[in-house]
Formats: structure tokens, sequence, C-alpha cells
């Protein structure tokens, strides 16, 4: 389907996509995970072909789109900020792109209820869309985006916009729809709950270029580089200097501020290299011992995150005082 | 929580705005007493005398009504005209402003503002210098094709009325329909793309819709003013081209037929409301449409071969369309091109002061003649009691509309009302209601007091509103005296508002051209009037002085607008 080979772009003069590849099968949905500021939504307007890019090609089933205009492209688009138009009704907005496309107006009725009553918004045809509430405007943006059939969806951070709660139901209904119609669907977003709830596929997008690529379990289990463990929030990053080797158990022996620690490493590394740990907060059994003086305990629902004096933190089950002194077995990860 | 106490804040600020002035019901009395006197006498007396004028039996004859069905047809036909001209520079130069980034950008911006407040005398006369008989261009053509006469014609020409309309109008739909199309959110035109509409659907379908409101406010206000406009017309169109305002002033100056005058003038007036309303309507709910919205910007450089020939066609046609006459005036103040009067054979062609040494010399030709000293005096004479008189009314009713109670607020648009009455009906009525004090020449600034208030007041008023009150309890906490806390807290906010306020003021009496032409007595003319009539003496000395009382004009007005941009508080409207 979608294929991007090696895309580089830059914005007044900073470089801002470095060398992107991609692709995109059938009914995958894939999501570009990065901060603001990452190229993200640039990425989705190349795409989209509403900004082309300074080398590199983008594909749709082998055929270069670089001469294909955006309004022939047939991707939908799904904005933050639902970018409904304001002088049209609910209806109107979502049989713009059937009129474009010369639909005959029975036919536009009837696929412009079919989309509404799929995003659950029917009975709401001739409502202004200056009157619906942010959940039910991005429904219409979406609905909108559906209603032409389009190849490939793209959403730039649609939900952005809206409460924690509102966002999670549509979350889900979302994902529902995805898998109901097999559309493709690239989907932008710096919040990684979101990202692993949705995508099949998570591109993580540092600096301009993907850092790491896998499922969302892949991605959890080895984030593979420093920043992406902490963007995740995966645990405690901090830096190491290799001591030893041991070649029959494959384990490094690193140093650490915060004590050594004998980490499975599969990474080439010569003595003397710098690296990164990753230490998981959760208490494991046989994992790496982790000791502090306890400065601070924060409820957090199931568990207790007990902040130690040297700043790392770690979860716990039963809320230690502030001032003792504890001794957890942590999970430890090199990053290379 | 801190939106609650933002609210509660906003709610004691109300309560008790500057407290030792505005507290009991006989101090804000106070407060109203002299502006709306004022008003009572100098502008709804008048309006009625007007109003009795026009509807007697004498106005009310069919010969009067057919003359005023064809007057008005007329001003209703070059005001189109001029809308629908205007519209056509003004929405390609309005897209330039709003969609691509170019050097100087900020400065031609500025530059298309400029000739919206010159005075329309300084206008007409740089116009003249370019395009009429002794004009750069008709001279320079005699000069080369060896001609007799100007081949261009162009004052007395109805084309001449037009372009100096576009000339002054441009801007309104610059600023109005650019500030809506920047306005804009561009995803909105992104989305449109995505969905299948190539870019002249996108036009079509999302963005001149988009742009209605705009577009309707904006060639409404244009029609205003062309429907309104004196002094351009009588300039340069003469009275062969009598629009209303035109003929309120012939009938009434020259014919003396008060009667068809003021009923000439209730038509000026019953129309100018109007559209005053429709215009407002329209503007708040463009307004609300074109309220920028965070998102991308979609200015950017010119860089296909399409856009690039757009960008520098537009730049060349506005560069020279808004520079070329107010550069024509004063080179042509310093220029002999042709023989001046009485002076016979060979003509000395070349750089000259002569015009503006004339301006000094008194010569006793006419019993009339006044030197232009003299009138530049009265001018600064009546400019600065323009000033002072609508910093003395603006004053308190500014105090009193910055935090107005509720019954009040129905006071607001009575004070702005002078501002949709001509500036040729206020002569009117002044004549009509004070005809045997014209021999005073204090007629003149009370006119120009009428016309300067509603800018005097909507200058101040933002200020006065934006001072919080924790400022003053501050001040009061730290044991400062009431009068102390006038001259620590209100007063160096008030001085930039209260200089733009007195320089509005100033420029607009100084150029005044409408009411003061009906009310000046012929040996207290102002410069505006001189430069009138010297425009419309014949001979090469008169039109050179004309050339440079309208530079030294041009050049005062542009100095204070100059000023009032400098000084302009940031967020303050355009419009």
């Amino acid at each position: 389907m979608l294929e991007l080979r090696d895309i580089y772009k830059t914005y007044e003069d900073q470089p801002l996509l470095c060398g992107i590849s991609f692709a995109l099968t059938a009914a995958e949905t894939v999501c570009l995970l990065g901060a603001s500021g990452s190229g993200k939504s640039t990425l989705l307007k190349l795409i989209a072909g509403l900004e082309m890019p300074d080398s590199g090609k983008i594909m749709w089933e082998g055929q270069d789109l670089a001469s294909t205009p955006a309004h022939s492209r047939d991707f939908g688009l799904v904005f933050q900020d639902y970018a409904l138009f304001p002088h049209l009704d609910v209806f109107d907005n979502v049989a713009f792109g059937l009129k474009m496309k010369s639909w005959s107006y029975v036919e536009i009725e009837k696929r412009v209820n079919e989309v509404l009553s799929l995003v659950g918004m029917n009975n709401f045809n001739h409502r202004k869309v200056t009157d619906l509430s942010g959940g039910e405007q991005q429904r219409v943006a979406l609905a909108r985006a559906i209603a032409p059939r389009p190849r490939m969806l793209m959403f730039d951070e649609p939900l952005g916009a809206l409460d924690r709660a509102l966002r999670e139901d549509l979350l889900y209904q979302l994902r529902g729809i995805l898998r109901r119609t097999h559309i493709p669907a690239i989907y932008v977003t710096h919040d990684q709950e979101e990202a692993f709830t949705i995508a099949d596929r998570v591109l993580m997008l540092h600096s301009g270029r993907i850092v790491r690529a896998g499922s969302p379990a892949e991605v959890w289990t080895s984030p593979g580089t420093a920043w992406a463990a902490e963007f995740l929030g995966l645990g405690n990053v901090i830096e190491g200097n290799c001591r030893s080797r041991n070649e029959r158990l494959k384990m490094w022996n690193i140093s650490t501020t915060f004590g050594r620690f004998d980490v499975k490493c599969a990474h080439k590394h010569e003595i003397g290299d710098n690296v990164h740990l990753l230490l998981r907060p959760a208490q494991i059994e046989g994992g790496s011992v982790v000791r502090g003086l306890v400065v601070d305990v924060l409820f957090q629902q199931d568990r207790f995150k007990a902040v130690l004096e040297n700043s790392l933190y770690v979860y716990v089950q039963k809320p230690p005082k502030i001032g003792q002194m504890i001794t957890v077995r942590v999970a430890v990860k090199c990053l290379g | 929580m801190a939106g609650f106490t933002q609210h509660e804040d906003r709610r004691t600020q109300n309560a008790d705005y500057p407290a030792a002035i505005t507290a009991s019901w006989v101090n804000r009395l106070f407060l109203w007493f002299l502006p709306l006197s004022f008003l009572v006498v100098f502008f709804f007396y008048p309006f009625f005398r007007i109003l009795a004028y026009s509807f007697s039996i004498e106005s009310l004859k069919l010969p009067n009504l057919q003359l005023a069905f064809h007057v008005l047809i007329f001003t209703v036909y070059q005001a189109v005209l001029s809308t629908i001209l205007t519209l056509l520079i003004g929405l390609p130069a309005a897209y330039l402003f709003a969609r691509f980034d170019f050097r100087g950008k900020t400065l031609l911006r500025a530059l298309t503002l400029v000739p919206f407040m010159l005075p329309t005398v300084v206008v007409a006369a740089g116009f003249n210098a370019l395009l009429g008989p002794r004009g750069w261009v008709n001279l320079g053509l005699m000069q080369a094709l060896a001609l007799e006469s100007p081949p261009i014609p162009f004052v007395g020409t109805l084309s001449a009325i037009l372009i100096a309309h576009v000339f002054y109008n441009t801007t309104i739909v610059i600023r109005i329909v650019g500030n809506a199309l920047s306005g804009l959110d561009p995803k909105l035109e992104q989305a449109a793309r995505s969905l299948g509409a190539d870019s002249r659907r996108v036009w079509w379908n999302v963005t001149l819709p988009l742009l209605r409101s705009s577009l309707l406010a904006a060639s409404l206000l244009v029609f205003l003013f062309d429907f309104t406009s004196f002094g351009v017309i009588l300039l340069l169109g003469g009275p062969a081209f009598a629009t209303l305002e035109v003929e309120i002033y012939i009938q009434a100056l020259q014919l003396l037929n008060f009667p068809v005058a003021a009923l000439l003038a209730f038509i000026q007036l019953l129309c100018t409301l109007a559209f005053a309303i429709i215009y407002s309507r329209i503007s708040t709910r463009s307004n609300v449409q074109s309220a920028p919205r965070a998102g991308g910007s979609n200015i950017r450089k010119p860089k296909a071969r399409l856009e690039r020939v757009f960008v520098t066609g537009m730049l060349m046609l506005l560069i020279s369309f808004f520079i070329l006459p107010m550069l024509a005036l004063p080179l042509r103040s310093v220029s002999r091109l042709d023989a001046d009067r009485g002076q016979h054979g060979t003509v000395r062609v070349g750089l000259t002061a002569d015009y503006y040494d004339e301006l000094f010399i008194n010569r006793n030709g006419s019993i009339f003649y006044v030197p232009p000293v003299q009138a530049a005096a009265n001018s600064l004479g009546y400019a600065g009691a323009t000033v002072l008189l609508s910093l003395l009314l603006g004053f308190p009713a500014a105090l009193a509309l910055a935090k107005p109670r509720r019954l009040e607020r129905i006071l607001d648009p009575i004070l702005i009302i002078p501002l949709g009455a001509s500036a040729v009906t206020l002569g009117l009525g002044f004549i009509l209601a004070f005809g045997h004090w014209l021999t005073y020449p204090w007629l003149v600034p009370l006119a120009h007091t009428l016309v300067a208030l509603p800018f005097v007041i909507r200058t101040l008023q933002p200020a006065l509103a934006s001072i919080p009150d924790r400022l003053r309890q501050a001040a009061i906490s730290l044991g400062a005296s009431p009068f102390r806390v006038w001259q620590t807290v209100d007063w160096p906010i008030l001085q930039r508002a209260t200089l733009t306020a007195a320089t509005f003021a100033f420029t607009i009496s100084l150029g005044e051209f409408g009411a003061t032409i009906l009310l000046s007595r012929p040996d207290y003319p102002t410069i505006p009037i001189a430069i009138y009539r010297f425009l419309s003496q014949p001979g090469g000395l008169n039109y050179g002085q004309a050339m440079a009382m309208a530079t030294l004009l041009m050049a005062l007005t542009t100095a204070g607008i100059l000023l009032i941009e400098k000084l302009r508080l940031p967020g303050a409207g355009e419009f």
C-alpha cells in the first residue's frame, strides 16, 4: 500500500525529517509517536500532498505520488481541532467530499446517513457544527473523512483537544471503526497510551528519524533507546560504564552512581563504553538490587510510588515511611 | 478556581471604578452634562432644523423631488461603480497581504493606510498634480509630443472621481478582508483539499463563503464612504457631477435654496443611517467568524512562477497607485513647469521655491483675497480650539462610558451618531440653526469638534477602561492621596491615549473641508478652503500655491498619522 522511501524535509533551514522510510500494509493502523516538534504533523502533510518533501519518495502500490495533487490522493485527513467548515451544517460537512466526487444526491444522502450512524451522530444532520461539543465535532470530522471511502485515513492528534474520559471513549470507538472498515490508517500522537491502544504498529519519531518501530508490546518491552524509554515513561534511565564481560552468561557488569549491575545484553560493547540502563520501577523476583532512603511516597491507585533519595523511583505494594531505607529488586535493561 | 477569581475581580472592578469620581448619580450626571448638552445644542437641534425644513411645503414639490431622485440615482451609481473598482484592486491586494511574505510588507501595508486618513483636498491636489491639466503626465506628454493642450482629460471626468475613491478606500478592503483571510484556519482549506477539492473549488466552496460577511462589511463601508464623499467630487469632478453632498452644497451656498438642501440632507441622513445599521449588523457577524484561531499560518514566500508574477504585478500596481499621487504633489510644488500668471515669453522650467515664498506675500488682487499665511493661522487656531473642546467634552464622556451603568449604555451610540452624519449635512444644520451667527468664526471649530468627538471618545474610553482598579487600590494602600493616585497611576497610562486623541482632533480639524466650506466666512478661510480657491482659479502661480499648501497640509497630516500609529495601543481596533 503506502510506502515512504528516505524522506527528507527542512523547515526554515532546520532539518525536520531526515530519511524517513516505512511501509503500511492493508488494514493496518500505524501510530507515529513523538514529542511535539518532532515532525510528525509535517510527515502527514507530506503524505497528504499538502507539502512536498525535499527529497525521497512517497508511493502508493508502487506508484510515485509526487505528481498527484492533494485533492486526487484520496487520503482522508482528521485534524486535532476538527477543521469543520463553519459555514456548512453537519450534513453538508460530511457530504463535502462526496460532492467533490460528483455523487448523485440520493447516493450522497444515503452515504452521509450511513457514516453518521457509524460514528453515532445520526439525527444531527442539520445542526450547525459550531453548536456541537468537541467530541461531537470530532465524530463529524471522522465521518467526513470516512464518507468518500478514502484508500487511507490519517489522524493528526485527533483527540488532543478533548478531556480524558471523552478521549478514552472515542479512542475505543475509533479502534472499532477502523477494524470494521478495514481502512489502513496513520495515527499521529504524542500520547503513548493512545498510541498503544490504537496501533498495530508504533513508529517512534525523534529528531527527524524513526528510532524504534514495532508492535506496542515490542516497543514496550524493549524501547531500544534511552530517549524512547524516557519518552514512554518506562522507568529510571541512568548512565553507566561497562566494566567487565561474562562471555558464558552473555552479561556485562556495569557500574553506575547507583551501584553495579549485571545486565544481560546483546549489544556489542567494549570495556569502558558508556551505556544507558533502564531500571524498571516494578518489583520482580530475582531482579537487581536497588537500595535507597525514601524521600516521598505517592499514592497511585493500585500501588505506591516511592521516590528515593538518589531520585530513582520504584513501585511498591505497601507504603514505606519517609526516611526509611528500603531494598527492592527490579529489572535492569541495557539500552545501548 | 482561577477562572472564578478572575470573574470576581471583574465584578468588583465594575462596581467601584474610580470611586472618588463616579460614585454618586450626581457626579455621573455631572460627567454627562457637558458632552450631552453639547450634542443636543450642536447636533440634534440642527438636525431637527433640517427635518423641519425638509418637511415644509416649499421643499416637497414635484420638481424638488425629481431633482432629489436624480441626484440620489447618480450618487448611488458613482458609489456602486467606485465600490466595484475598489474591490477589484482591494481583493487581490488583500490576498497579497494575507497570504504572501515579501520584503517591505509592513511598510507597504502602512503606506496603504495613509491615503485613507489624508484630507480630501490633499488627495484631490495629489491627483491633480499627477494627472490634472497642469500635472506631470499631461505636461510631460505635451512636451514630448509638442501638443498645444493637455491630451488626457482628468479633472471634470467621472474617472477622476472613481480613481480618487479607489485610492481612498482600497485600504478598507485590504484591512477587513485581508484580516479575515489571514484569520482563516489554514486547516479548513487543507481539509477541503484532502476531501478532493482542487484549488478552484477550495476557493469557491470554502474560502469565499467564509469571507462572505467580511466582504459584505468591507463593500458596505466602502460604499458608505463613496456615498458621502464630498471634497473629492467637488474638486476633481466639479459641480457637473452632483452627488447628494455636492448638490446640498450648491443648493445651500450658491442658490441659497435651503428647503431643497434640507430635503437632500434628510435623504442623505436616512440612507447613511440605513447603511450604518446594516454595516454594524454584518461586522459583528464577521468578527465572530474570522476570530483568529490557533494553528499554523498560511503565509508563504511566493515560490511558483504564477505566484511570483502575481506578487510582483500587485506590488508594482500598489506602489505606483499609492505612491505616485503622493509623490507628484510635493514634487510639483517645487517645480516650475509652465507659465505663471503674467509671465510671457519663454518659461523658465526647473526647481523653484517661488510657490512657497508666494504663500507669505500679501497680494491684494481681490477683495476677498486672504494671504495663505492667514489661512494657515486660521487653520491652526481652529485646530487648537477643536483639540481643547473635544478633549474637554470627550474626557467626561469617556470616563462615564469606561464603566457604564445599565442605563448609560444607551448613551454610547448616541455619542457616536455624529460620525454617521456627513460633514456637509453638519454644515447645513449649523446654517439652518445658527444662521444669524454665521458672521462669527467660532462655528467652525464647533463643527470640527462634532466630527472629531467620536474619535476622541473611542480613543480615550478603552484606555480609561484598561486601568485595573487593583493598581489604584495598591497606590491608595501605599499611602497615595487621590491626586497622587491620578498623577502616578492614571495619568501615565492616559498620556498616550490623550496625545493620540488630541492628534486625531488636530488632524481632523486641519483637513476638514465639507462643513468648513459651508460655515467659514470668506475672510476667514482655512488651509483646505484656500487650496480649493487656488485650484479653482486659473494661472500657474495659483496652481503652484495650491500645490505648496497641499504639500504642507499633507506633511502635517502624515506626521499626525504616524504619531497616532506609533502611539496606538496594541489590540486597539482599526475600524
